[in-house]
């Protein structure tokens, strides 16, 4: 394959971030949203070639004779050496996985740049302020995201790391009057940057261990490359490093264990996975394309693409896997408790991608080569999949909602449904998606996850429906509040809300669309651990279907009769456990808590006692040889005073102790 | 003599005071500045072209444009001159800060030109100094340069002016005075016979006469006495006062380009020098570094004066190039070089957006300031440039330099390295903290002085001076192979060989 495309697909976007950040404010909003929109455009053009050749074309650079999928390093650019092997490299790696992202982020990131033409405009079609510098981040982003899932080895996996969340809290902050988007966005880049310090120290543990960042080597999958040729000595090479007796161990750990547990920490960071999950519902504060974009769609999942990427590596270590098991199974219920309580539609949203990410976690972490061929695997690209398309659609539509009404909350929406019909059908038919109710997208992804927890173990499996069943009943109690409940009055008349321009339902009905008719695709042809196709439908479990059917329609119809009609019984509720609303209204009190240690313990108790011992010790001490030096001279310079008389005086009394001392010593 | 291009860098910039000397108003001053700054970056830049093409002819030279003249017979002391990679690198660097910092000074008042005269005097020690390989020329060059800092200080400076140049001119004469006792030391020990005695870095380098007892009492010495230009902790206090109170220029090539003296001269003579003391004692300095790495970090986060929060920024940033020229090997050394690249421009931004921003405000206090981005957008984007330099975001020089050292650190497996290479680690972090919360406080929020309304953004010269180190700065982040393999090629095998290191 020529590299003249990938290199497209990365410098579109960078381009188009270049030319409208510097040349923006020398063109109208809407040439600039056009240009920005139909960038996007060739870039997802560009995505689909690729992904296609990728997947149908079975040229021998990407299927083996045996039909096996394999990674294709397109071109590989040295970047930064640091010594003889280990070197930086800023690549383009195609496998299923990057493909299948490849796919997902343009689709994603032309929804919202088409939709935020019209989104980014007051009721009358005003521009807001700062809507080229909006289409740049949303390239620069859309250039980082790219380039993080084509990394071709861990360090410019990191690289791009970085860049998205730059490009995230410019985004978070892009609103910057506000001073809650500030802090926002500042709390989401110190956050994950706090994760990227475990994600840092992970790679330089593995790569200071294996001598390589590269993923293929490192995972030593199977390779085809006219420019770059593992050998297989090199992966056997590093299984041995950690699989001796005589591997590196580190307070109790392998340093493997150690190494992927760190480097699981940035993706926990990036991925919103508790207890780092407090950035993502600030994180809100962004305008809502980027929302759905960034908090919702691409970034978010950077965790669950890093931990699949590492896939092989994490096997060797049944420890690794578990800890990811776990995070996963403990943010799902967390973050899906926590969603049925909140007012801000937004804010529920994020509870439940955090909850969604989590049961991709959780996929990951349950999945093994001998169950099912690792289909937790595969059921957790594919759930990212679906739900990147059914919760940028929520999200979308979230944000037609808020753009109509002029609030976030919900309790300002109520009976929406005669008002906006387009945005009413596609945001229930996420919902369905999202729910898992057979056939659309979410059912088929989330119950091959379930099947795989139950290959598991049956804890896994029981805590995740439940958690299913959660997902349910605040999916639709937000349906119901927003489009049922009771009519409000201030609907009426002449502001009564509508359905937005076409730009904005356009992608809408799109996403709509694929969501109806994603869960068809047989993904496991296409994406699987080992890149050997997978039968799809040998492996359902109908039963688990069955089950996990009945779990949903039961948590529906339960939301459908506490919240179609105004009426007491979720007051009701509130008033049967008020502890435990308490705790989920407040998020547990993570917000609380983090702010007690950065203020507290981070700011009270190490950085002013630093600035105060440094100023007051360090320099104290400074100051004080300077005051002794001047002290001591102000002292003896009485002798320097010019009187003969007293000079003549202290050469007596010096002459007199002279000769005391002779005679003293002479005796 | 003057057949040597490296004669030019003292030269031009004392044609530059001849000139300066007969101007006779401001607009002359500026095209003497100006003009003598782009004779010496177009200059800088035709070196690198030159060393580049040498280098490729006899990669196993470890100097090139080598020459020596006698200045005084009796004690040896010549004019000698040779460049590496590492002093082509920090000689650009120091052109580019001085082209800048003209730019930056564009409405110096008062006295333009006696403000001109003293930092040309200066320059012409920064110059001096990276292209002397002869210890004592390389020691007066660097007195040339402190000097006129006190004068540029006590005279333009604000605020406490007399108490900071006093300071920071004490302290670094301080750390003069353990240096030049670790030179002269040096000398005597330059070779076993007294008729040998030589100043010249290379041949003292290649006599390796210098016992291991006298290179234990020498290298604490010179170590210390380039370490406190360096700011390293607890020699480090000059810098906070010292910055707060010089004016933009002197704060851009003091941060930019002095402070690398420091990191430099410890590279250069006490480690090169005395590579065996420095493999014995390293751990203490690196003690020191490390804490210094991030107690400068965790300093800055609470300060509320701009130039306080840069300065502890440049004790933080400064330390680690000084941690890692401390790790011993290859891929850390080239990250310190990097590093005091990459701190040089980024810090020489941050001085110069804080002048121009408090030239309007007439403020430093973060407290007292909001929302400048809705009045000057124009140098809070630079800014905010520089602060994702400064925090390390790829694509920009901080990121490149600070990697290079983390893995370059990693190298070492023992677990006092480990853990001192975390501690450093986590200053990416704790920088992240610091310049988010001067971000989100100074540039962005609602306005917080109505009469910061009427303030206007960038000037053309103003303009001129952040572009090019914004281009400098992404320069190295974007294509950090080409300077980490011009840096790279200095650290030969044979500076590592007495050590048995890599």
């Amino acid at each position: 394959m020529e590299a003249t495309i990938p290199v497209l697909i990365l410098a579109i976007p960078l381009f188009m971030f270049l030319f409208l950040g510097l040349l923006g404010k020398y063109m109208t909003h809407k040439l600039a949203g056009i240009l920005g929109t139909a960038g996007m455009g060739l870039t997802l053009v560009l995505a689909y070639y690729t992904a296609y050749l990728y997947f149908f074309s079975g040229a021998p650079e990407f299927v083996n004779e045996a039909n096996d999928r394999l990674q294709f390093i397109v071109f590989n650019q040295d970047w930064l050496q640091f010594y003889d092997k280990l070197i930086i490299r800023i690549g383009f790696l195609l496998d299923p996985i990057s493909a299948m992202m490849l796919v997902v982020i343009t689709t994603i990131s032309f929804m919202v740049h088409l939709y935020s033409n019209g989104y980014m405009r007051d009721h009358h079609g005003v521009y807001e302020h700062g809507f080229q510098r909006f289409y740049a981040f949303l390239s620069l982003f859309s250039f980082s995201m790219l380039g993080l899932v084509v990394a071709t080895n861990i360090f410019q996996m990191y690289i791009f790391w970085e860049l998205v969340g730059a490009s995230s809290y410019l985004l978070i902050g892009f609103y910057y009057i506000k001073p809650s988007a500030v802090s926002a966005s500042k709390k989401a880049f110190i956050v994950t940057r706090f994760a990227d310090l475990g994600f840092l120290i992970g790679i330089l543990i593995l790569s200071y261990y294996t001598g390589t960042f590269n993923f293929t080597e490192l995972t030593s999958m199977n390779v085809a490359s006219d420019t770059y040729q593992v050998s297989l000595s090199a992966a056997e090479h590093i299984k041995n490093i950690f699989s001796t007796s005589a591997a590196p161990v580190f307070l109790g750990g392998s340093v493997l264990t150690w190494a992927l547990v760190l480097i699981f920490m940035g993706g926990m960071g990036k991925s919103a996975m508790m207890p780092l999950h407090i950035w993502l519902p600030d994180a809100m504060e962004g305008p809502t394309p980027v929302s759905a974009l960034i908090h919702a769609a691409t970034m978010v999942v950077a965790g669950v693409y890093l931990v699949a990427r590492l896939f092989p590596l994490y096997l060797m270590e049944e420890v690794s896997l578990t800890i990811v098991t776990v995070v996963g199974a403990l943010t799902a219920l967390y973050a899906a408790m926590v969603a049925c309580t909140q007012i801000d539609i937004k804010r529920v949203l994020a509870f439940s991608t955090i909850s969604q990410i989590a049961f991709m976690m959780v996929s990951l972490g349950v999945a093994r080569p001998d169950f099912h061929e690792g289909l937790g695997y595969m059921a957790s690209m594919f759930h990212l999949f679906t739900h990147a398309m059914f919760k940028a659609l929520l999200f979308l539509g979230a944000g037609a909602l808020i753009h109509a009404v002029g609030s976030n909350d919900y309790t300002a929406m109520h009976g929406l449904r005669k008002y906006m019909p387009i945005t009413n059908i596609t945001f229930l038919i996420g919902c369905l998606a999202i729910a898992g109710i057979i056939p659309f997208a979410g059912f088929f992804s989330k119950d091959e996850i379930l099947s795989a927890c139950l290959g598991n173990s049956m804890i896994a499996y029981l805590w995740m429906s439940m958690v299913a069943g959660l997902t349910a009943f605040y999916m639709f109690r937000l349906y119901y509040l927003i489009f049922w409940w009771k009519e409000h009055k201030v609907h009426e008349g002449h502001h009564a809300p509508k359905d937005q321009p076409w730009t904005m339902t356009l992608p809408l009905i799109i996403l709509a669309a694929v969501s109806c008719v994603a869960g068809f695709i047989p993904f496991g042809n296409l994406v699987s651990w080992d890149g050997k196709p997978y039968d799809f439908m040998a492996h359902f479990d109908w039963s688990v279907a069955a089950v996990s059917l009945a779990v949903a329609i039961v948590a529906i119809l339960l939301a459908t009769k506490m919240y179609i009609k105004e009426n007491p019984l979720p007051e009701k509720m509130r008033n049967a456990l008020p502890a435990l609303w308490k705790w989920c209204h407040h998020r547990f009190y993570w917000d609380e808590l983090y702010m007690f240690i950065t203020h507290k313990i981070i700011f009270g108790v190490i950085c002013r006692p630093i600035a105060w011992f440094d100023r007051h010790i360090i320099d104290g001490t400074m100051d004080g040889f300077a005051y002794v030096t001047n002290k001591a001279s102000y002292a003896i310079r009485g002798l320097q005073s010019g009187k003969v008389q007293m000079y003549v005086w202290i050469y007596l009394i010096g002459v007199l102790l002279l000769g005391v001392i002779t005679a003293l010593c002479l005796i | 003599m003057f057949s040597n291009i490296l004669i030019y860098f003292v030269v031009i910039p004392v044609l530059m005071l001849a000139g300066l000397a007969v101007c006779r108003n401001i607009k002359q001053i500026r095209a003497v500045a100006v003009t003598g700054s782009l004779a010496l970056t177009a200059l800088s830049i035709y070196l690198l072209v030159e060393y580049l093409a040498l280098h490729a002819a006899d990669p196993a030279a470890p100097m090139h444009f080598l020459g020596q003249w006698d200045w005084f017979k009796p004690l040896h002391i010549q004019l000698a001159v040779g460049v590496d990679g590492i002093s082509v690198a920090m000689i650009i660097l120091s052109s580019i800060i001085l082209l800048t910092g003209s730019f930056a000074s564009w409405k110096i008042d008062p006295m333009p030109k006696e403000f001109f005269l003293w930092l040309i005097l200066l320059s012409v020690g920064v110059f001096g100094f990276f292209i002397s390989i002869d210890l004592f020329t390389m020691f007066m060059f660097y007195e040339v340069a402190l000097i006129p800092m006190y004068l540029l200080i006590g005279v333009w400076g604000s605020g406490n002016k007399n108490y900071s140049a006093m300071k920071l001119t004490l302290m670094l004469m301080g750390g003069s005075a353990f240096l030049m006792l670790g030179l002269i030391g040096i000398y005597y020990h330059s070779a076993e016979n007294p008729a040998d005695l030589t100043w010249n870095i290379l041949k003292i380098s290649e006599n390796a006469s210098i016992s291991t007892g006298w290179q234990y009492f020498l290298f604490p010495m010179t170590f210390v006495g380039f370490g406190v230009l360096g700011a390293m902790f607890p020699f480090h206090t000059w810098s906070p006062d010292g910055h707060a109170s010089a004016p933009t220029a002197v704060s851009m090539l003091h941060a930019g380009v002095l402070m690398k003296l420091g990191g430099y001269g410890c590279f250069r003579v006490a480690i090169y020098l005395m590579p065996q003391a420095a493999n014995d004692l390293a751990w203490i300095f690196l003690i020191l570094t490390g804490i210094s790495v991030v107690y400068g970090a965790f300093s800055a986060c609470v300060q509320t004066d701009l130039k306080y929060i840069n300065a502890y920024s440049s004790v933080s940033h400064c330390g680690l190039v000084i941690f890692a020229i401390l790790m011993l090997n290859t891929t850390a050394m080239t990250g310190a070089i990097m590093q005091m690249l990459s701190h040089g421009l980024m810090t020489a931004l941050f001085f110069a957006l804080i002048g121009m921003i408090y030239g309007r405000t007439h403020t430093r206090d973060i407290t007292k300031m909001g929302g400048l981005m809705k009045i000057m957008p124009f140098l809070s984007v630079c800014y905010v440039i520089a602060g994702f330099a400064s925090l390390g975001l790829p694509g920009l020089s901080g990121f490149v330099a600070e990697m290079t050292i983390f893995v370059g650190s990693f190298e070492h497996a023992d677990m006092f390295h480990r853990v001192f290479t975390i501690v450093a680690c986590c200053s990416i972090v704790i920088t992240a903290v610091y310049i988010l919360r001067v971000v989100g406080k100074l540039l962005l929020g609602p306005v917080q002085d109505e009469h910061h309304l009427a303030l206007t953004d960038a000037t053309w010269w103003e303009r001129t001076a952040t572009v090019t180190l914004i281009i400098s700065v992404a320069a190295i982040g974007c294509f950090p192979n080409f300077f980490a393999n011009l840096i790279r090629w200095t650290f030969t095998p044979e500076i590592f060989s007495v050590i048995g290191m890599n």
